[in-house]
């Protein structure tokens, strides 16, 4: 039974191996990662195409599991768990958010940020926390405006609300200001950054973009289903 | 997730697409409603066919000569004496009255007009066995019995046919094969029975018709017609039919060599042929229901793949493949049940309608709608949007959540 080796650490890795078959082909996306992420970090990842960033991702958001080797999220062993598990493990432990937002376009922003309150099984008070989580970025005068009322800042501000409102142990962006005007990516960022400091939430952010790596702790970077340099 | 949540969400999906979850639920509709109005007309169509039969007099018995159930020998023909000694109070308690008839098609004219009409040789005791009132004119007496007389009482149809008229026929004259009849009466009309119209018929006195026009063997008659004393002692006054019967016709094993048959008899064996028609038409109607579910399917199809990402996106929340799988159910089973619920009411209509289109052709003949042909096609409906929606449902919890989001 593999156990982590760091106590302090959210995220460990150990040799993570990602091998996806294309037919006869066996494609090598990732080839024996090993990493650790502190409580309170925020890094990011970074990579071209086709060198594994985002199996990597969706590895670490627990979306997908890994050929071979250990990963454990906040003290869990990820790796060996089974899809139920694994999306109890999303809604506690992991918060998302995507360039595109992923908004339910039929909802209120309210709605959207209670969704993971309902998966989570919450009866009561769901409201009242995703109103303050709603609060926490700056959107308390919105909360009924559905996303297409919504500009696209205000969007994703949304987005980091529902991300947040389990109280997650990691907060995954994926290219979080991708689809936003230089003006709102900066508001985002500082948000994000500000999240962290004041809530001490660790925070992943994969991107192509080095103004927004370059605000970051930490740079992981990839290549090849390696990693190839790790930077502070 | 909750049981309303769930409801409310898949509310607000089925409304945001109101022009496709209306023609989704279309064929339930259609379903429902064929299954509602052909269960309402069969059931509409059995009340009406057992009540006309009841409307012939409820304790009311014939019997024939022969057995059309079970082999006999030799059959032998109930005569006058046999309907003589079924008349005995102390053997027959239960019975009230008899008559009993000789019966044949003959020919009738009046003026250049001929037709062959059921001529009847009655007995006085045939008018309140089966309860026949005139519109005018007086029944046959005992004296026109005994003396053989000429006269002849006639149905509204033979009326209608060769006078044009109902009122003041009496004193013409009618031929029977030929000879003369005075008419003295005409009987009210009772409307169209199960075995013919009752209203096409000519009675005459039995001794009339045997001597001279339907000639029988032997006192013979063709059938007996018995009224018990209340609609209770029916039952009754069969077995006391049969005892004597038997007794007379010398049966001390076998089966009976006539056939006693009540209202009741016939009421049931209406019941079980309109029962069989119900359930045919029911079977096809259902037929429709069943297509309608599969559009359902189609469309959830359509909806699961459109939604790919969004499912991916809840998977991502921390949606379990049971949250999926609950959320496409409930909606393919609130569509199914909305249809349902809008094909009961144009069931309803449908039934309405027919049940107007009958009355203003003179058929008496309400479809009925049935509180258990309403729970049936509303369970049914929604277990079709169930079946139907396992699919789908399925297919869509089962997606991978990194393939999900992915999609565009």
């Amino acid at each position: 039974m593999q156990t982590t080796e760091c106590p302090d650490c959210v995220i460990e890795v150990q040799n993570l191996t990602k091998v996806y078959k294309m037919g006869e082909i066996e494609v090598h996306a990732l080839r024996g990662v090993s990493f650790k992420i502190f409580k309170g970090e925020v890094i990011s990842i970074m990579g071209p195409s086709g060198s594994g960033k985002s199996t990597l991702m969706n590895t670490l958001g627990c979306l997908d599991r890994p050929t071979a080797g250990a990963y454990f999220l906040d003290g869990e062993l990820v790796s060996r768990m089974n899809d139920d598990q694994l999306a109890s493990v999303r809604n506690r432990k992991v918060g998302f958010v995507f360039q595109s937002f992923n908004l339910l376009p039929r909802m209120t922003a309210l709605a959207n940020v209670e969704l993971p309150l309902r998966y989570a099984g919450q009866r009561k008070g769901r409201l009242d926390i995703a109103r303050q989580s709603l609060e926490a970025v700056g959107l308390a005068d919105r909360i009924y405006h559905k996303p297409t009322e919504l500009s696209g800042g205000q969007q994703q501000r949304v987005a980091i609300a529902r991300a947040l409102v389990n109280d997650p142990a990691i907060l995954m962006a994926d290219e979080p200001t991708g689809n936003l005007d230089s003006k709102s990516g900066k508001e985002i960022m500082e948000l994000i950054l500000r999240l962290n400091q004041t809530r001490g939430t660790t925070i992943i952010i994969v991107t192509h973009d080095p103004t927004v790596a370059a605000q970051t702790q930490r740079v992981i970077r990839l290549s090849d289903g390696l990693l190839v340099e790790e930077s502070a | 997730m909750n049981f309303w949540q769930a409801i409310l969400e898949a509310l607000e999906s089925v409304t945001a697409n109101k022009m496709r979850s209306g023609l989704t639920i279309l064929g339930i509709v259609i379903g429902v409603a064929a299954v509602i109005a052909m269960l309402a007309v069969g059931d509409g169509a059995q009340a009406s066919i057992t009540g006309s039969i009841s409307g012939i007099g409820s304790n009311l018995l014939f019997v024939f000569p022969g057995n059309r159930q079970e082999e006999v020998r030799s059959v032998e023909p109930l005569t006058l004496s046999d309907a003589q000694a079924l008349a005995d109070v102390f053997q027959a308690p239960a019975v009230q009255d008899i008559a009993p008839v000789i019966a044949d098609n003959l020919e009738v004219s009046y003026g250049g007009e001929r037709r062959r009409v059921s001529i009847n040789g009655v007995t006085p005791s045939y008018q309140p066995v089966r309860s026949y009132d005139l519109l005018e004119g007086e029944f046959i007496s005992e004296d026109q019995i005994l003396g053989k007389a000429s006269v002849a009482l006639i149905g509204v149809d033979v009326a209608d046919r060769f006078f044009q008229r109902r009122e003041a026929i009496v004193g013409e004259t009618l031929r029977i094969e030929g000879q003369p009849f005075r008419i003295i009466g005409v009987l009210a009309p009772k409307g169209g029975g199960s075995f013919g119209s009752q209203d096409d018929v000519v009675l005459i006195p039995y001794t009339t018709a045997e001597s001279r026009l339907i000639r029988r063997s032997r006192d013979q008659v063709d059938v007996i017609y018995i009224q018990s004393v209340d609609a209770d002692s029916v039952t009754d006054a069969a077995d006391q039919v049969t005892q004597i019967l038997r007794a007379r016709h010398r049966i001390t094993i076998g089966p009976n060599d006539f056939t006693v048959f009540s209202q009741q008899d016939f009421v049931e064996t209406a019941r079980t042929i309109t029962g069989v028609f119900t359930i045919f038409l029911g079977g096809i109607a259902a037929i429709s229901l069943l297509v309608g579910g599969i559009g359902i399917m189609n469309i959830m199809l359509v909806s699961v793949t459109e939604r790919t990402r969004e499912i991916g996106l809840r998977k991502a929340l921390g949606a379990r493949r049971v949250d999926i799988l609950i959320q496409f159910l409930t909606e393919s089973s609130l569509l199914s049940l909305f249809g349902g619920i809008l094909g009961i009411g144009l069931g309803w209509l449908i039934a309405y309608i027919v049940g107007l289109i009958a009355q203003a052709n003179d058929t008496p003949f309400t479809p009925i709608v049935g509180l258990q042909a309403i729970l049936m096609a509303t369970l049914f409906s929604t277990a079709v949007g169930l079946f139907f929606g396992i699919y789908p449902a399925n297919r869509a919890a089962g997606l991978e959540p990194v393939e999900a989001l992915r999609h565009e």
